[in-house]
């Protein structure tokens, strides 16, 4: 299935060119157009699993059905739009010193290294691949959020590379053992760790081992969600790193660990019968929205606002597909697409903003709208959209998330509400003052990206407004599969 | 060989690399510690060697070799280079309170054994009984990476936590399928080439290695 190794060929064969050309005045050019390929790439994929149905190839080492097809494609597109962003940021970055030639070919580099990871990790078949694609896409982001070499920068990437490695080792021995009770139906060998015989086979799993087993897996993958107590190197990571990683991290990172936990919590559920994993994913939403939302209030740097909003929006999505079922599980999906668009429009928004100011402290930014109207306007509409106001995206999922929750589990809607409240308090004020008020802003000699921030947030818009019927179709088809 | 023997001789691997891994705990040599956790990969190869032939697991010779290039001697040469490099061969470093750290690790074998019991019994394998111990390894060496205030003693807690995670594979189920296990050495590889990246960067910018000097970044006030 050419479109499917198109997909994954590509973004490893730009790291490889980006490694050995990656200095060249082009490079940033050509990570775009690499990027536009792989989406090009992701969307004959879709259009392919759209009519085709669900597919396994080469040998069963992928497979492709309505739930992974879904987050490629979104991945691809946040990649492209990203890379858009980045050319202009970065030339910026270079301008002022901040980076070197030879730092934006490993930049490059790794960011194409980094699409990879994100891809296998969601097209592969094999439970271990998953957890070796997310260990990598921990190394391929590292460096790059030490790229300026400041002491904070190290500190930040020292910090995220021991504890997700740490963390993603839990998932490991969780990926062992549930290897231990897939052995006992499924015989030694490849084929036990492999989904689509799992799937199969998933009522007869033994109950003990996988429930020991999703602890394991939830707490290790739960440290890349962000999922509060495990979320300490995330602000970290995404206020040090160059801004075009923090989009990445946030809009592409978080989601593909969240679809690690997924795709084992329906395993488990099925195996158990007891709704536990379901609980414990509740408990672990609910406790992230609540401390990101009064971690929200203490916040004076812009990129740490906004990262705490990701492990807010992040706990939200995880509480959603821990209640279970089909709607929720829309809701979910839904969320997890809508957040995505809005966090990487806010951060390249942010980005801009932070070029003309000269900094990411919240009260020295001010009046945007009066230098540069577009980037005011991006960031206000897009920290709108990220609230949950209607008509955006972002309010549908919450909406149908709460309702959800009102009825299923009454107990869990007052925190939620009491939650989002906090977290809309805590991030308008600032939004109206970074936005509005007396400038500070400068002129950049090159003019901002903004294309992608405007088309991302049109996106988030039609979402709230009107989901075309193919693409409900296609979350409902997902939704009864992990529901 | 028989097999109450074949047992005798895994379970007294399995107690080696227990010591093996109380010892690094308490260990404050850093070139020591190097020698330990070469020891660690020697014993786990051994470990792997002998499952692989008397229970008849082919499939483990290539883990074998994998394990006795990769942790016997690629990671360890890496880490005396580096340590060479930086100029540490005489570094030493204290480690706190020994006896209540020692306390505190000998809960946590306690504790692994207690939550791999009813592991164990389901695995089919003859040497599921040192499960616990594997655990066990796993839970001491994040310990370790806790109490420990130099990056590359940490880096080496984080390293034997992957060895007793490898040991977990290979006693619960004769080990992880071949694909899987060479991606994760090949993760390993790489992690250990970044941390030495890293290890440059920490003493350019702050002069020495410790990590007290990375504990700046708080939501500030």
């Amino acid at each position: 299935m050419t479109e499917l190794l198109l997909v994954l060929c590509l973004p490893l064969i730009g790291a490889f060119t980006l490694g050995l050309r990656g200095d060249r005045p082009w490079a940033a050019e050509a990570n775009a157009s690499f990027s536009l390929l792989t989406l090009l790439a992701a969307l004959a994929l879709t259009a392919r699993v759209m009519s085709l149905g669900p597919q396994v190839v080469l040998a069963e080492l992928f497979f492709v059905d309505a739930f992974n097809v879904f987050l490629v494609a979104l991945t691809a597109f946040v990649g492209f739009t990203t890379s858009l962003f980045s050319r202009v940021y970065m030339r910026v970055e270079q301008d002022r010193g901040r980076v070197t030639v030879r730092r934006l070919r490993l930049y490059h580099a790794m960011y194409q290294m980094f699409m990879f990871t994100m891809f296998l990790a969601l097209l592969t078949n094999n439970v271990g691949i998953l957890w070796v694609a997310l260990e990598a896409a921990t190394l391929a982001t590292v460096l790059l959020v030490s790229l300026y070499r400041t002491p904070e920068s190290i500190e930040a990437a020292w910090k995220y590379f021991i504890l997700c490695g740490v963390g993603i080792a839990q998932a490991l021995f969780g990926t062992i053992l549930l290897y231990v009770a897939a052995e006992r139906v499924l015989g030694a060998g490849g084929s036990a760790l492999l989904w689509t015989h799992l799937y199969e086979v998933k009522d007869q799993l033994e109950p003990t081992v996988l429930g020991i087993a999703f602890v394991f897996l939830l707490v290790g993958y739960g440290t890349k969600v962000g999922l509060a107590p495990l979320h300490n190197w995330l602000p970290d990571a995404h206020a040090e790193g160059p801004t075009p990683i923090s989009a990445v991290l946030s809009g592409l990172l978080l989601n593909v660990a969240l679809y690690a936990v997924v795709r084992n919590k329906v395993l488990v559920d099925a195996a158990v019968g007891n709704h536990l994993p379901g609980y414990l994913m509740m408990g672990f939403g609910l406790l992230s929205v609540l401390v990101a939302a009064f971690f929200l209030y203490r916040q004076k740097d812009v990129k740490r606002l906004f990262a705490y909003s990701s492990i807010e929006h992040m706990g939200i999505a995880t509480f959603a597909f821990g209640m279970g079922g089909p709607v929720a599980a829309f809701g979910g999906l839904l969320h997890m697409t809508a957040h995505s668009l809005t966090k990487s429009a806010i951060f390249f928004a942010v980005g801009h903003a932070v070029q003309k100011t000269g900094t990411q402290v919240m009260s020295d930014i001010r009046g945007l709208i009066h230098h540069s109207p577009a980037v005011g306007w991006g960031l206000m509409i897009g920290g709108i959209a990220i609230l949950g106001i209607p008509p955006f995206g972002v309010f549908a999922s919450e909406f149908i998330i709460l309702t959800t929750a009102m009825r299923d589990h009454p107990w869990a809607a007052p925190v939620l509400l009491l939650g989002l409240g906090v977290a809309f308090a805590a991030i308008f004020t600032r939004l109206q003052a970074m936005v509005f008020g007396d400038t500070t802003a400068k002129r950049l000699p090159r003019p901002p990206a903004l294309l992608p921030v405007f088309v991302h947030l049109l996106l988030v818009l039609v979402l709230g407004l009107y989901i075309p019927p193919y693409l409900a179709a296609w979350y409902r088809q997902a939704a009864a599969m992990i529901g | 060989m028989s097999t109450p023997l074949v047992g005798q001789i895994i379970n007294l691997l399995a107690a080696v690399l227990l010591l093996i891994v109380f010892a690094m705990l308490a260990q404050r040599r850093l070139l020591r510690l190097i020698h330990l956790f070469a020891l660690q990969g020697a014993v786990l190869t051994l470990n792997t060697l002998v499952v692989a032939v008397t229970l008849h697991q082919s499939h483990l010779y290539f883990s074998v070799i994998l394990n006795l290039v990769l942790k016997v001697i690629v990671l360890p040469w890496i880490l005396i280079r580096l340590v060479d490099r930086l100029d540490l061969r005489r570094d030493a470093e204290s480690v706190g309170n020994l006896p209540l750290i020692m306390l505190v690790a000998v809960v946590l074998v306690i504790l692994s054994f207690n939550v791999a019991l009813p592991i164990s019994e389901l695995a089919g394998t003859m040497t599921r009984g040192t499960l616990g111990i594997a655990m066990a390894s796993v839970l001491i060496s994040f310990l370790m990476m806790i109490t420990r205030r130099k990056a590359v003693a940490q880096v080496i807690g984080f390293l034997s936590m992957e060895n007793g995670l490898f040991f977990a594979a290979t006693s619960a189920t004769y080990g992880m399928p071949m694909v899987v296990e060479l991606g994760i050495a090949l993760d390993v590889l790489v992690a250990t080439f970044i941390f030495g990246i890293f290890f440059f960067q920490i003493r350019e910018t702050f002069d020495s290695l410790d990590i007290r000097n990375l504990e700046n970044l708080k939501d500030r006030e």
